[in-house]
């Protein structure tokens, strides 16, 4: 297969032409949007129906943007690899939604709101994309109410909100703790209305395989039916990739089992730059792995930090438990190096100091990879009915799934890769440098520079599909001719047969390693050498291996079945083969961006005091890769990113 | 701990099935079921056969997709997802039965994976609000009391996953579809579509060949959500009502 | 390839407008609905029934005399015996109705399920389960009970006029207590089931109230029972003769 190659050397990139977003409309910060919509061209709502859209993914972002554009009068045609499109992953997001209505009269608007997102992203944002998306966000919550999404509220029968991810605005509106449940099934709802209007061709259980591009543009799809395993494509006028984040690179993250990369990976090798794929979130209250059956991690709600305090043995290798433990042989280690914040340090900063600890051996649980979250203090001082009010379910899911009762032993955390911040390189119309293939939600790079705030994919997710797109889309349908691409054009067959060749390498290599053990390893060496924290040596090591290990692959999978019906190893085989070549971008942009920023931590570039140096002068850029060939080095292309509105700080928590 | 598995194992739609047997060693308490039959699929991909098909996605018991009915319960013997499950709730050298869930809308189309696209025609034949993108009121414009915002969220819960209709001794969909009505006729949102949202949901229901509900409470006690019992009789007063309202 | 066909689904306003009753018919809900009002009839008239039987108790010339003053109910503005018949033939409709939506369903419920599990696991209650042949079991008594006790075709003394008398002989048979004992407790357990399934079915369920229906189904369940019971107890013990 031509995937194979020898260990070569994504070392020897080279750097492109600068990369510029043509797209966004000059003047104040704060009419851009408007600006751009006036300036977009529209189409004709007798027209809309001639224009077909596909839409890969069911998400906040693709079920937003299929019911949106099918309720404008264009065709969609859209697809999901689950068995309903209510199944995406954002149902899993507990937390809540940012939005800058500043019902609580506390100071929010949406200036701030901006600031928060861009300082939050550590300056690696674009600017007029997140005032935009803030703009945006307080419609987004009127849309979603008149949906019937039943948002918590007072007594007084208005909405409640509440203060998410160390912002001192309250300005996080939820829904309990399944946020993403109630918003995704609003807009499943409108989605399955389109549908039964007929509006929507909807494709469940069909997986994108390979994207068409056809004379530089974004034509169609090729697409393999999960259910007969038939291969088929789909020709369109444009094509939105709503297919979510890469967590699962690492084996082991959030995020659902079946989440994948292939969709975005695929339209990478078809000419979309992508961006900043090393930037990757961690979050740090995680339940940790029980053993090496672990098929997947589930995150607790960052809550949790407000009233446990976490802490490890003082001493390396101190198996007592827990209760044996006297007070002045435990280090509460947050609160010791972080006096001013304690417990409630970013994200960032708990995940990477709960990994110094148990990396100094002093970590507790199987294979010592967990620190104590505990709450008997808060237990003392507030009582358990408080503490069991408010943390009730999350001490219930924890227990369930461990079988240790929190209300006695200190409950075990993890942290555990939960989003990536990196995506398709898109321009503020969300376009990528394919025409006619837009990326949207957590697909694409856009508004959370290095690190994402608590509550805010949702409101991107949502941004993107319900409002931003539509309007974007439409300027692009209107500029291109309509055209009929033919069935049998070259470019077609030529997707169609590599997909078909790759699926036929896969079933009859008849090795002797399955797909999940291959994933597993790769996950391992990227949790490694590309997690939380990265250093040069641990990041070539990575680099090394990934090539040998791609080969290997290819030489020695197994997947048993046919391609002719519901095969579930020829998924995981096929998106671990993709994972294989996107880890090794990963790793190469981590390599390459030789400061500390937001998820992104690099060990040689920090403060004496341990805190994430950025370095505005070298790398104050998006890094947007373009792919050249298999297992040749990409070229990477920058785009400047220049701050007039917020002013980079290099933040302290110390 | 060691286990003996008889699983349906059927290769396609149109295929006859079985229950199959299989052994597996070395089972940690920790591992949830569906880790359990990772280790199995492992096992069998090694030995070239196929590995057991299912359906699962987030594993964190929200999405919905897996399901199996397990020693003749859904989800098995706890009341949460199977995802969820963990083998701690059994013992060395138990034997477990696994099926598909059984409903003659739910067609099987694989070993443990069954077609649930039934549901998804439900919620597309009246179980929204129509509020096209862009139209939506300022959102504080209907303040809605408390009481009926958390009766439409705990009937807004419902992850779809088909349990109720397992569970059924006649395979009704009632607690599904009541769940959504009952959350969306709560709200001031659902009321313009109050009656025509009940008598299209319920004809498509039917329509779907679900059975009656004859109250047993199965379905209810199989819901891994919680959804109460007291939703179908809300479904069928609001139908009553549409009906004599003539919608 | 390519896009080739739309399904074409079918939206709200493609429906047929159809009247109501049609449309109750048509649907489960709705005829759960018949069976709930039918069930609710016959419940009505036997508990009155019930209560008429204890008239056993206190002699013939009351028992008899209660049987007459039936036939004379509603005199003058109603002829002789037509309140008996009105009541007849709403009981017919009411059974006939109950019975075709019960037959209707089960076929609806049985198709649902076409294959079985292979593990049978815990079900439902006994009275649940015993619905559809506890039914059938009611109404073949129905049919004996009305050939023994109205028509007294197949009653050993068969007197007309004489109901007391008819009532005692039946029971004097081992038969006639096996076959009246065996349908009592069958109309205990459908009671049981049916009340809090029809008030289910009528949307007068609430979590807060289901406590209180299924007592009152369970209660109304044991009184009518016991009630009717008393009958043949009473004649079995020599207490009626």
């Amino acid at each position: 297969m031509s995937d194979v190659i020898s260990v070569s050397s994504y070392l020897d990139y080279t750097t492109g032409d600068a990369l510029v977003d043509t797209k966004v409309p000059g003047g104040p910060i704060a009419e851009r949007w408007d600006r751009r919509r006036f300036e977009a061209k529209l189409v004709n709502p007798a027209n809309r129906r001639k224009h077909t859209v596909i839409v890969v993914g069911t998400g906040l972002a693709g079920g937003a943007a299929g019911a949106t554009l099918a309720e404008q009068g264009y065709r969609v045609v859209q697809f999901c690899y689950q068995d309903s499109p209510r199944r995406a992953h954002s149902i899993a997001a507990q937390g809540g939604i940012n939005a800058a209505k500043n019902y609580r009269n506390d100071g929010d608007s949406v200036r701030r709101l901006f600031y928060d997102t861009v300082k939050g992203g550590d300056f690696r944002a674009r600017e007029s994309n997140v005032h935009r998306l803030a703009q945006v966000s307080v419609e987004i919550i009127d849309q979603c109410v008149a949906q019937g999404v039943p948002f918590a509220r007072e007594y007084g029968g208005l909405l409640d909100t509440r203060s998410f991810g160390g912002v001192q605005v309250s300005r996080t509106f939820y829904a309990r703790g399944q946020t993403g449940q109630q918003l995704l099934l609003g807009a499943y709802q409108a989605l399955s209305r389109q549908i039964a209007a007929g509006n929507v061709e909807m494709h469940p259980r069909t997986e994108m395989l390979d994207l068409i591009v056809v004379d530089g543009r974004a034509r169609g799809i090729v697409a393999r039916d999960l259910i007969t395993g038939r291969v088929d494509t789909y020709l369109a006028d444009a094509v939105v990739l709503a297919t979510g984040g890469y967590g699962n690179v690492f084996h082991l993250s959030t995020n659902a089992k079946n989440s994948n990369a292939t969709a975005i990976w695929r339209a990478h090798r078809r000419g979309a730059f992508f961006a900043n794929p090393c930037f990757t979130q961690i979050h740090p209250t995680c339940v940790p792995r029980s053993g090496d059956h672990q098929s997947k991690l589930t995150l607790m709600s960052e809550s949790l930090r407000n009233d446990g305090r976490i802490w490890v043995p003082r001493q390396a290798g101190d198996t007592r438990s827990p209760a044996d433990i006297p007070e002045d042989e435990r280090d509460y280690y947050l609160e010791r190096i972080y006096p001013a914040f304690g417990n409630l340090v970013p994200r960032d900063i708990a995940s990477r100091a709960a990994k110094n600890v148990c990396d100094e051996g002093r970590g507790v649980g199987p294979g010592g990879q967990g620190v104590y979250l505990d709450f008997a203090d808060a237990i003392a001082r507030m009582g358990r009915d408080a503490v069991a009010a408010k943390y009730g379910n999350l001490f219930e899911m924890y227990e369930r799934i461990t079988a240790e009762d929190p209300y006695r032993v200190p409950m075990r955390i993890y942290p555990a890769i939960h989003y990536t911040m990196g995506g398709l390189w898109v321009d503020y119309d969300l376009q990528t440098t394919v025409p006619g293939l837009f990326a949207i939600g957590e697909a694409n790079f856009s508004d959370h520079g290095a690190n994402r705030l608590g509550a805010s994919a949702l409101m991107q997710g949502l941004a993107d599909g319900y409002f931003i797109l539509p309007a974007t889309l439409a300027d692009y349908l209107a500029r291109t001719p309509a055209d009929e691409v033919p069935a049998d054009h070259p470019a077609v067959s030529e997707a169609v047969f590599a997909v078909t060749d790759r699926l036929y390498q896969l079933l009859s290599n008849n090795g002797d390693r399955t797909p999940e053990s291959f994933h597993r390893e790769l996950g391992e060496l990227l949790w490694d050498h590309c997690g939380m924290a990265r250093n040069e040596t641990g990041l070539r090591k990575a680099l090394d291996r990934i090539p040998v290990l791609r080969a290997e692959f290819w030489e020695r999978i197994k997947v048993p079945g046919s391609g002719t019906d519901l095969n579930q190893s020829l998924e995981k085989a096929n998106r671990v083969a993709d994972y294989l070549e996107l880890a090794e971008l990963m790793c190469l942009d981590a390599l390459h961006r030789a400061e500390s920023c937001g998820g992104h931590f690099r060990e040689e570039s920090q403060t004496p005091d341990g805190e994430a140096a950025r370095r505005d002068d070298t790398f104050c850029y998006a890094a947007a890769w373009e792919f050249t060939a298999p297992g040749q080095a990409p070229v990477l292309h920058k785009e400047d990113l220049v701050f007039e509105h917020v002013h980079p700080t290099q933040r302290s928590y110390a | 701990m060691n286990l003996t598995l008889r699983i349906w194992r059927q290769q396609g739609p149109d295929t006859d099935g079985t229950m199959t047997t299989y052994e597996v060693a070395d089972i940690s308490p920790d591992m949830s079921f569906l880790e359990m039959l990772d280790t199995l699929n492992e096992e069998l991909i090694l030995r070239g056969e196929e590995p057991v098909a299912f359906d699962h996605d987030c594993r964190e018991g929200i999405c919905g997709a897996c399901g199996m009915v397990i020693n003749g319960q859904a989800h098995g013997p706890e009341r949460t997802t199977t995802c969820q499950l963990h083998m701690r709730h059994f013992s060395d050298g138990d034997t477990i039965d696994i099926e598909p869930w059984r409903a003659a809308a739910f067609p099987v189309v694989k070993d443990l994976v069954v077609d649930r696209s039934a549901f998804d025609r439900i919620i597309g034949s009246g179980g929204y609000v129509t509020a096209p993108t862009g139209s939506a009121p300022e959102a504080h414009a209907t303040p809605v009391p408390k009481a009926a915002a958390d009766t439409a969220f705990e009937h807004a819960e419902c992850i779809g996953c088909g349990a109720c209709v397992a569970a059924c001794p006649n395979g009704s969909a009632m607690l599904f579809t009541s769940a959504k009505i009952v959350h969306l006729n709560s709200l001031p949102q659902g009321g313009p579509e109050r009656e025509s949202r009940v008598l299209d949901m319920v004809a498509t229901m039917d329509d779907e060949g679900f059975g009656g509900c004859t109250v047993t409470g199965e379905c209810a006690t199989a819901c891994p959500k919680g959804i109460p019992l007291s939703s179908i009789s809300t479904m069928n007063r609001e139908y009553l009502r549409a009906l004599r309202k003539g919608a | 390839m390519a896009l080739a066909t739309r399904p074409r689904t079918t939206t709200r306003t493609d429906r047929r407008p159809a009247g109501t009753a049609a449309r109750l018919w048509r649907s489960t809900i709705g005829k759960k609905t018949v069976m709930a009002v039918s069930g609710a009839i016959m419940l009505l008239y036997l508990i009155a029934h019930m209560i008429g039987n204890l008239k056993v108790f206190f002699g013939p010339d009351d028992m008899n005399g209660y049987a007459h003053w039936l036939r004379t109910l509603g005199e003058p503005v109603l002829h002789h015996e037509w309140f008996l018949w009105i009541l007849r033939v709403v009981l017919l409709a009411a059974v006939l109705a109950h019975g075709l939506a019960a037959w209707q369903l089960s076929r609806l419920d049985i198709a649902a399920r076409p294959v079985k599990y292979a593990h049978r696991g815990r079900r439902a209650s006994y009275a649940t389960r015993t619905m559809r042949w506890g039914g059938v079991i009611l109404a073949l008594f129905i049919v004996w009970h009305i050939l023994d006790l109205t028509t007294g075709t197949v009653n050993p003394n068969g007197e007309s006029g004489h109901p007391y008398e008819n009532i005692v002989a039946t029971f004097d048979t081992w038969y006639g207590n096996v076959i009246y004992a065996v349908a009592m407790i069958a109309v205990g357990l459908h009671v049981q089931h049916g009340f809090h399934s029809a008030a289910q079915t009528l949307g007068a369920g609430s979590r807060t109230r289901d406590r209180a229906l299924r007592a009152t189904g369970n209660g109304l369940a044991l009184v009518l029972t016991v009630g009717f019971l008393s009958v043949p107890f009473g004649v079995m013990t020599g207490i009626v003769k």
